[in-house]
């Protein structure tokens, strides 16, 4: 397990600037409209340690006019290379929140920032080569390898024809992600055969080999066993060291979060209800407040990480 | 699945679509539909000396003037169009609704047409509209108009929930057969013989001009559902996979529904409501080259061609020299096929969607 999650070196992928001058220059129709749309790409390098990558300013959300509001208010600024858990009780709209981080929907009200663009605006396919998201639920509707599953997350780096095929560094990219989440040797297994940890783990390598600077990540350790569970948050510690990825984490594993995350975020009732370093974070009475229940929290003799024990 | 060693897997051995097999498989289910084609072609039995099974001179191919140029070409043709038109929507709309038991009619579109044929029928419409391409006409719109109907029942804001979109269409499809059975209830007795024999479907009596008006759109319809292959396998996983991935889910719902709907209505317009077909042939493709679109929608497309006019040269022939409706023919063989594909998965532990 050690070796397979253990750091490779792959070329950084640095986004430079786009000559946004260019779309007011008088082009043909064709390049005005790809200039048009690239003066939404980064700004900035995807190395870039501590710019905003995400930023949500008094965001709301409902899921129709009549429905109970499930976000109210959110400020939240995200920064480049933060490994970021977000936890909180049933209902609290982590989901949710993750979903308007990767414009899967648009805030009712308040504005959604992220890379640097409306994520729910900028067109899908330049989206998905910076930002990968991956539900908590993932159901094929046919029967897929796994290694077809994976590549998938190498479709918005084919060639824009719709009949292209994988090529050989999709091939690599994808083998190498396969390898960091220690399902390499499960290729060839149709996804829908394999066990629930098995399938987060592959989700988790095509999410790798989309190369993207965001990932969020929707209880992706939900079914994994704990060395599993352990080695997941490594690969997103690995991730954020090599190549400055942001990992914007949903978990109910208050321990594996506070142990590995820069930073906690509690959500509750449609607020975030405390915000900073896990330890702080775990010992606020807001965390009591929100779930409910009581927290003893406490610091291992050995490492002096610390733990949460509920009730 | 033989183990492979993670060297090799490294190395390029990732198992994934190669363009030799792409190429491969395609070829082999042009063969069947060329093989297919020819038999249509050729089989001929011989009405004179007790109805024997004789082979056509094919030099009458090229004589414009020949029964078999004239009746039977367009008859092949139209039927692989059919076949194909068939097998890619039943295809697509299996992926865009994340659901093997989706066919082509699933969204009532049969049920529609055929209330507008009959109506078509009943009126005595079909021989003032364009020849005899009338009561294709009305089925038609009928297609079309339920298609826009379900649409707009199952929409939520831009997004198209596949479990709403589905009972939508089965709402429309029940009330449909209803208000059919109405009108076949309230029909003399010669117009419900048409009716019923409209909705089995028949390849019989297609000629050229009615070929050459369908054959663009459907031959367009193709093309882009082919185009729309790698956004049917991200869809396969939902809208929000599909969008992580880089595909706009509700463009490509759209898109894949709009194509498929005409292509169905092009094919209920020319040979009425043919059964089994779509929803079949991409079951059967899928479990010989795999559930990846981009050489399943191919592959399927051909295979519904060959199925499509293998069946009809069945009904041809079988009880010649008069005909069964091709619409029974693929039924009855389709059905005990598909049985046969299901209890092969079923224990290797493997049913569809699971």
């Amino acid at each position: 397990m050690a070796s397979a999650m253990e750091l490779t070196c792959l070329p950084v992928v640095v986004v430079t600037r786009r000559d946004v001058s260019a779309a007011a220059a008088p082009l043909g129709a064709g390049p005005r409209r790809l200039a048009a749309r690239a003066a939404w790409i980064a700004p900035y390098g995807s190395s870039v340690y501590g710019r905003p990558v995400i930023e949500l300013r008094q965001v709301g959300f409902r899921y129709g006019p009549a429905a109970p509001s499930v976000l109210d208010g959110v400020e939240l600024v995200v920064g480049g290379g933060e490994l970021v858990c977000l936890v909180g009780p049933n209902g609290a709209g982590k989901s949710t929140l993750l979903r308007l981080c990767g414009g899967l929907i648009a805030p009712t009200s308040g504005s959604v920032r992220v890379l640097d663009c409306d994520p729910a605006r900028v067109p899908r396919r330049a989206l998905a080569r910076r930002l990968s998201y991956t539900p908590q639920g993932y159901r094929l509707a046919f029967p897929y390898l796994v290694s077809e599953v994976v590549l998938m997350g190498r479709y918005a780096h084919h060639r824009a024809s719709p009949f292209a095929l994988e090529r050989d560094a999709d091939l690599a990219a994808a083998a190498e992600a396969m390898e960091r989440c220690d399902v390499l040797q499960l290729a060839g297994r149709r996804f829908d055969e394999l066990s629930g940890g098995e399938q987060r783990r592959v989700l988790l390598a095509q999410a790798f080999c989309q190369g993207a600077e965001l990932l969020l990540l929707d209880e992706p350790t939900a079914s994994l066993d704990p060395a599993h569970s352990l080695a997941l948050f490594a690969a997103l510690a690995a991730e954020r060291d090599r190549r400055g990825a942001t990992a914007l984490v949903v978990t109910h594993d208050l321990n594996l979060a506070a142990r590995t995350a820069d930073r906690l975020i509690l959500l509750g009732g449609g607020r975030i209800a405390a915000d900073g370093p896990p330890v702080e974070v775990l010992r606020s009475p807001a965390t009591a407040a929100a779930f409910a229940v009581a927290m003893h929290v406490g610091t291992l003799p050995g490492s002096g990480a610390p733990f949460a024990v509920p009730g | 699945m033989e183990r492979a060693s993670p060297a090799a897997l490294r190395s390029g051995g990732l198992p994934h679509l190669r363009r030799g097999r792409l190429a491969a498989s395609v070829a082999l289910f042009g063969l069947a539909a060329a093989v297919a084609m020819a038999l249509a072609l050729l089989l001929d039995f011989d009405v004179g000396r007790g109805s024997r099974l004789r082979l056509t001179h094919l030099g009458d191919l090229l004589d414009p003037t020949t029964t078999l140029f004239q009746f039977r070409l367009p008859r092949v043709l139209g039927g692989a169009l059919v076949g194909a038109a068939l097998a890619a929507a039943g295809g697509a709309f299996q992926a865009a609704l994340r659901n093997p038991l989706a066919e082509p009619y699933a969204l009532g579109v049969s049920s529609g047409a055929s209330l507008a044929a009959f109506i078509a029928i009943e009126l005595g419409v079909d021989q003032t509209l364009l020849g005899q391409s009338g009561v294709g006409l009305a089925a038609l719109a009928g297609a079309a108009a339920t298609v826009f109907v379900v649409w707009r029942l199952a929409r939520v804001g831009s997004e198209l929930p596949p479990a709403t979109l589905l009972l939508a269409g089965i709402t429309i499809a029940l009330f449909c057969s209803a208000a059919s059975m109405l009108v076949q209830y309230m029909a003399g007795f010669g117009e419900t013989q048409r009716m019923m024999r409209w909705l089995m479907g028949g390849l019989d009596g297609l000629l050229f001009p009615a070929l050459g008006r369908a054959a663009p759109a459907v031959a367009i319809g193709l093309v882009v559902l082919l185009g729309l292959a790698r956004d049917l396998n991200a869809l396969s996983a939902g809208g929000d996979a599909a969008a992580s991935v880089g595909v706009a889910p509700a463009r490509a719902t759209a898109l894949a529904f709009a194509t498929a709907s005409l292509l169905v209505g092009a094919a209920i317009a020319l040979a009425g409501p043919i059964g089994f077909v779509g929803l079949l042939v991409p079951h059967a493709t899928r479990a010989l080259v795999g559930p990846d679109h981009r050489v399943l929608m191919p592959c399927a497309m051909l295979g519904g061609a060959a199925l499509l006019v293998l069946c009809d040269t069945v009904s041809r022939v079988a009880l010649a020299p008069s005909e069964l409706p091709v619409g029974v023919v693929t039924a009855l063989l389709g059905g005990p096929f598909f049985l046969y594909l299901l209890l092969r998965e079923k224990t290797r532990g493997r049913l569809w969607g699971g």
